[in-house]
């Protein structure tokens, strides 16, 4: 395992070259919750950089803080300390984490993916329509033309099979939702990534074509951070992967 | 836009990657707007303020003032609404959040505050110190309303194109054809069929009577829409079309809305931000998400797991 890309080491091998997509520096978040009068860690500490293109994932035990870096960086969880710098074609270097509500909506709908393997979505919608919805979110309501185009190829190209197209995807196996997911996520385009566990609960035959999937999404050049409980499932797919115990990166 | 893009990247090209306190936030976003709705400081009280109540921090009685018992609806709320955009407001009953609807859309007054409407004279004048007559105006051609009480937003004896020619009227509308052909199809977009169109919504379903609103809130092209509990009463199926039509009016029209609800799976799916209202005061702002998945008031976090 290489090690993080802190300040300290990333000022030599990435000075003058491409920068990250994403550096992460010092990120800590704690949860209080008021009624029982409780503190409870979800990182500290953490220092991360990822380059552009690279698939970068994250391990450890559950409960070790893992999502929680996540959720910081799609702003879910509101980040206590430290700094997450994007490189984001609109605003330039941001810090997502003093980032306005406002940007970070449209760094939601434009350049930024979240994926987990569970659904959100409004009850009685079709997949098509999900996936249909999104696409729309982002290219405008002018372009409906475009948007059904680009819907059926990206159902057709994750493998949903054109019979469950018109089906409420709450009929859908593990599976089945997490190629939808993935397809409502990647017509928007997403630069960067952020894929929350999507094998866990999963049989090891779904996992395979998730490992396909992730991989053909990494052939295509977009960046990905993603956390995964099995380090089997990680070995030969990530560029650098890590390990967090208790809320710090080791 | 691309060589905005351009000259930006050339310009951070210095950047240093050593030195963390050189890197600022670009100030200058390639991505600027401007929002449809700026609502500044409102303040609603029912009752003569004595000297203790007017500071704002002054510890009141839930929202009682213990000194004079003045009640104060709204303490110092401010919000901004951008377009297209959907903006959640919860809060428990009696928080304020309807006072907060009924002010925006000038029925009731606001004791203090101002609201600058982007439509209305590019966002000049304060709307709350507006003549009663440029108010009515503002109100009819700018602001659409659906109350939570289908009694207080539509003419029960009327038809529902009646309905919604009152409301064209009231804009300057006089033309019938024009309002038969636009209610029609708002209609239509509401899902009333043919046959209803020309009857009384006091023989509608309360679904119906909620679409009903919709489509004459809708009537004008307002900008904003201000929704007051619209799903409140109206059972899962008819609540999941409401939901979406309001999704599919923001998409189609980028029309900006204030959606006030107590139910929080409502808020969940239809609000980009949201206000959480305790009091009469906004005590916790943020991404819908983040409200209901790390909410950081005590308040919001009884709300939130209180969720089912």
């Amino acid at each position: 395992m290489e090690a993080a890309y802190t300040l300290e080491n990333a000022q030599v091998p990435y000075l003058g070259k491409e920068r990250p997509l994403l550096s992460i520096e010092g990120l800590t978040k704690s949860f209080t919750v008021h009624a029982m009068n409780r503190h409870i860690q979800g990182c500290r500490n953490i220092d991360l950089a990822v380059m552009p293109g690279e698939f970068v994932g994250i391990t450890g035990k559950s409960g070790s803080g893992k999502s929680t870096i996540l959720r910081c960086l799609f702003r879910t969880n509101f980040p206590e300390k430290g700094s997450m710098w994007y490189d984001s074609v609109a605003f330039g270097y941001i810090d997502l984490a003093q980032a306005s509500q406002r940007q970070i909506v449209y760094l939601r709908t434009h350049e930024i993916g979240y994926v987990t393997q569970f659904l959100n979505v409004l009850p009685r919608r079709s997949a098509y329509d999900i996936v249909l919805q999104s696409a729309l979110e982002t290219y405008g309501s002018k372009h409906p033309e475009l948007c059904h185009s680009e819907t059926e190829k990206m159902l057709t190209h994750f493998n949903l099979a054109e019979e469950l197209w018109a089906v409420y995807p709450r009929t859908f196996s593990g599976g089945e939702k997490l190629r939808l997911n993935i397809a409502a996520a990647m017509i928007k385009q997403p630069r960067l990534l952020l894929l929350d566990e999507p094998t866990a609960s999963l049989d090891n035959a779904s996992k395979l074509k998730v490992r396909e999937l992730i991989e053909q999404l990494k052939n295509q050049g977009t960046t990905m951070l993603g956390i995964f409980h099995d380090l089997e499932f990680m070995e030969g797919l990530c560029d650098r992967e890590f390990n967090m115990q208790e809320g710090i990166m080791v | 836009m691309q060589a905005l893009v351009e000259k930006q990247r050339s310009q951070e090209s210095v950047f240093d990657m050593s030195d963390p306190k050189e890197k600022t936030m670009a100030h200058t976003p390639i991505i600027e707007e401007c929002p449809t709705l700026v609502l500044q400081g409102l303040s609603r009280h029912f009752g003569s303020c004595c000297s203790y109540c007017q500071d704002e921090n002054a510890q009141l009685e839930r929202n009682v003032c213990p000194r004079c018992g003045t009640v104060h609806a709204l303490r110092n709320v401010s919000l901004e609404l951008f377009p297209g955009e959907i903006v959640g407001i919860v809060g428990e009953s009696g928080s304020g959040k309807s006072t907060l609807m009924q002010c925006l859309y000038f029925d009731q007054e606001a004791s203090s505050g101002t609201l600058h409407l982007q439509s209305y004279d590019g966002g000049l004048h304060n709307a709350f110190e507006l003549s009663s007559q440029e108010r009515l105006r503002v109100r009819n051609t700018m602001l659409g309303m659906v109350y939570q009480n289908p009694y207080l937003g539509l003419r029960m004896d009327y038809s529902s194109l009646s309905n919604i020619a009152e409301q064209m009227i009231s804009s300057g509308n006089r033309l019938v054809e024009t309002m038969i052909g636009r209610g029609s199809s708002l209609l239509d977009e509401v899902n009333i069929p043919e046959r209803r169109k020309t009857e009384a919504p006091r023989r509608f379903s309360g679904g119906m009577q909620q679409r009903v609103q919709i489509a004459k809130a809708l009537s004008n092209n307002p900008p904003i829409l201000l929704l007051d509990e619209v799903t409140t009463g109206l059972d899962l199926s008819v609540q999941a079309n409401v939901l979406d039509l309001i999704l599919r009016i923001r998409r189609d029209f980028r029309v900006s809305m204030l959606v006030v609800s107590h139910d929080l799976g409502v808020v969940r799916m239809l609000a980009d931000r949201t206000l959480v209202m305790l009091d009469g005061q906004v005590i916790e702002s943020g991404l819908t998400d983040q409200i209901l998945e790390d909410p950081q008031h005590a308040y919001t976090q009884q709300l939130v797991y209180s969720l089912l």
